[in-house]
């Protein structure tokens, strides 16, 4: 295990940001860690990263103590957060090299490995440009490479996607493919499910600072034990499509009343598809779309945390229909 | 935020590179000794780069005191009468030292900056030395101090200041006004880092400034103020550092003042220094 976390616990004040929290990730794996916002995803990664001491348990990266030898650690992680920390002034290169040597490497190695880091993220072109002329995206591959030029073991990226176009999400989600098939670790903290289905070989799901579940992605999805049905109708006929289809499926049905979309847990998928079909058919309502499909993590996230209809969670609320 | 992304240059094909393989020490890591010396100058070259590439900083830093040394040049001065010397070479030493002072407080808004926009969390997940992020924020605000220094002198030359006593004197004079500049760095290093905000820095600065250098010997005798205020002028160092750089560039007793204003240095430094790293380990 690269990654031990064992027991950790942290509190602000009367706020336990975490309780007793377990984790362990085998080397060159990633590692997805879900949560809504607040749930203390970043208040693990900022003890990982050095930055909080926790107030009890311990942290070891390749079995080195955290808290006890913290520069060993920080020379073999590489951290990269949701807000792109290089500095505005500096030029992309400038702001590599500068890491590189707060790496510890000496003039030289920092100028090569930062000119690798640029051509790696597609920066090249931009690379003798002064950063406050980048666009979000670049800022976030050149916060990226800075986490790189230490050629880290673990690369803790704190929802690193967030607020970028899907075109520059996808390409990060290739880099990040790459780096692992090279042998690094990830630890990959996000707010979006499909990032997480997506990336993550093992994920665990934080709430209010505990892990409620732990899982690949398939196994999640099979913990929650169904299929669902899912039916859409117009507005208007929206209550009389839930009148009719009760009875059908495993426990009640889900009304999302914004979508006209109602949605049924099922075991038996097939016989309770044509059930709902006939009961449609009986009540002379035509739905516009109509079928089973396999739970989506976000059927698993809602289930689990109940934070479904929050709408205060703005992953939550845009979330994608995958 | 919002995020619209440019054209975005082909990443380099994969082939084309090795695999990007963890090259990262596995083996307990020991800072070397020269640690906080390569990283002051690291971050201090990086705080360089800054104020070079702000010029409406710069501009602003300088504009500053040379409006003093106009104002109190052609407007005031004519109405201050020292004894025994022209008005210009008495202001001149004092604006030197005003200079200094003020060039300080941009220790505390650099700092507020970095504190707030996230760098200084990378800076602390990195294999460095803790004291690097002060020493080379202090650092770099003495060398551009010293830029301003050498700028005020020249502005002095051309409105009529000269140095009446000798090369190595006046050099000494310099470098007491910097050394005092250097030291109150480390009080606005504590204030940016306890300010919430880049504006509170600026503004929490330049409270304290203000009283210390106008009740001072910067721009007039200290005689013509009343007795109350005499007391507190006297003994405060922006007037020991004013009358150190008079008389080391005029001529005149010279001991006290620079004794002084070595003492006041120092103890300023061994109380804010410590504070400040202090107020960085915990933030």
């Amino acid at each position: 295990m690269i990654i031990d976390v064992d027991h950790v616990s942290k509190s602000f004040g009367p706020t336990r940001a975490l309780v007793d929290v377990d984790l362990h990730v085998p080397a060159g794996t990633v590692q997805g860690l879900l949560g809504p916002n607040g749930a203390g995803k970043t208040t693990l990664v900022r003890i990982l990263a050095t930055l909080l001491q926790p107030d009890a348990g311990r942290t070891r990266v390749a079995g080195i103590d955290v808290g006890q030898d913290p520069n060993t650690v920080r020379s073999m992680i590489g951290l990269a957060g949701q807000y792109a920390a290089v500095d505005e002034a500096l030029t992309g290169r400038e702001n590599l090299v500068m890491v590189g040597r707060l790496y510890r490497l000496s003039s030289a190695e920092a100028k090569a490995r930062a000119s690798e880091s640029l051509e790696r993220l597609g920066l090249v072109d931009a690379a003798d440009r002064e950063v406050r002329t980048y666009s979000g995206g670049m800022r976030r591959r050149l916060d990226l490479g800075a986490s790189l030029v230490g050629r880290p073991r673990v690369l803790i990226l704190d929802e690193p996607t967030t607020g970028l176009d899907p075109r520059t999400r996808l390409d990060l989600w290739a880099f990040i493919r790459e780096l692992v098939a090279g042998g690094t670790t990830v630890l990959l903290t996000t707010q979006y499910l499909e990032e997480a289905d997506q990336l993550a070989d093992h994920i665990v799901v934080i709430d209010r600072g505990s892990l409620i579940a732990s899982g690949t992605s398939d196994e999640l999805k099979t913990q929650l034990g169904s299929d669902v049905l899912e039916v859409e109708v117009a507005a208007g006929d929206l209550g009389r499509t839930v009148e009719a289809l009760s009875g059908i499926g495993a426990g009640s049905s889900d009304v999302d009343a914004d979508g006209g979309r109602v949605t049924i847990r099922t075991h038996e998928p097939v016989p309770d598809l044509m059930a709902a079909v006939r009961a449609l058919d009986r009540g002379g309502i035509v739905p516009t779309d109509i079928g089973v499909r396999r739970p989506s993590l976000d059927d698993v996230f809602l289930s689990l945390t109940g934070h479904g209809a929050d709408s205060e969670e703005p992953a939550l609320a845009d979330r994608s229909r995958s | 935020m919002t995020t619209t992304d440019g054209p975005v240059a082909p990443r380099a094909p994969l082939a084309r590179l090795a695999p990007f393989a963890p090259l990262a020490p596995l083996a307990p890591v020991r800072l070397p000794r020269s640690a906080m010396f390569v990283d002051a100058v690291v971050l201090a070259r990086r705080n360089l780069i800054r104020i070079g590439r702000t010029p409406q900083l710069l501009f602003f830093a300088t504009i500053q005191p040379i409006m003093f040394v106009l104002l109190f040049r052609y407007v005031f001065g004519g109405a201050i009468r020292i004894p025994g010397m022209s008005y210009v070479d008495y202001l001149i030493p004092g604006i030197i030292v005003q200079t200094v002072v003020f060039g300080a407080t941009s220790t505390a808004v650099g700092l507020a900056e970095d504190m707030n926009n996230g760098i200084v969390d990378r800076f602390r997940s990195l294999p460095m030395a803790r004291s690097a992020v002060l020493a080379g924020r202090t650092l770099a605000d003495l060398i551009r101090n010293v830029l301003v220094v050498a700028l005020m002198v020249i502005v002095g030359t051309l409105v009529g200041f000269r140095f009446h006593n000798g090369f190595l004197p006046a050099l000494a004079a310099m470098g007491i006004a910097l050394l005092l500049g250097y030291c109150l760095s480390w009080v606005f290093a504590l204030i940016g880092l306890t300010a919430s905000s880049p504006e509170t820095a600026q503004l929490a600065g330049f409270l304290p400034i203000f009283p210390l250098v106008f009740a001072s010997s910067v721009f007039t005798s200290i005689r013509s103020m009343p007795g109350w205020l005499q007391g507190f002028a006297k003994v405060q160092p922006i007037t020991r550092a004013a009358n150190s750089v008079r008389a080391l560039t005029q001529g005149g007793p010279v001991a006290t003042n620079v004794f002084w204003t070595l003492i006041w240095s120092a103890a300023i430094l061994a109380v804010f220094a410590p504070l400040a790293v202090r107020q960085y380990r915990r933030g």
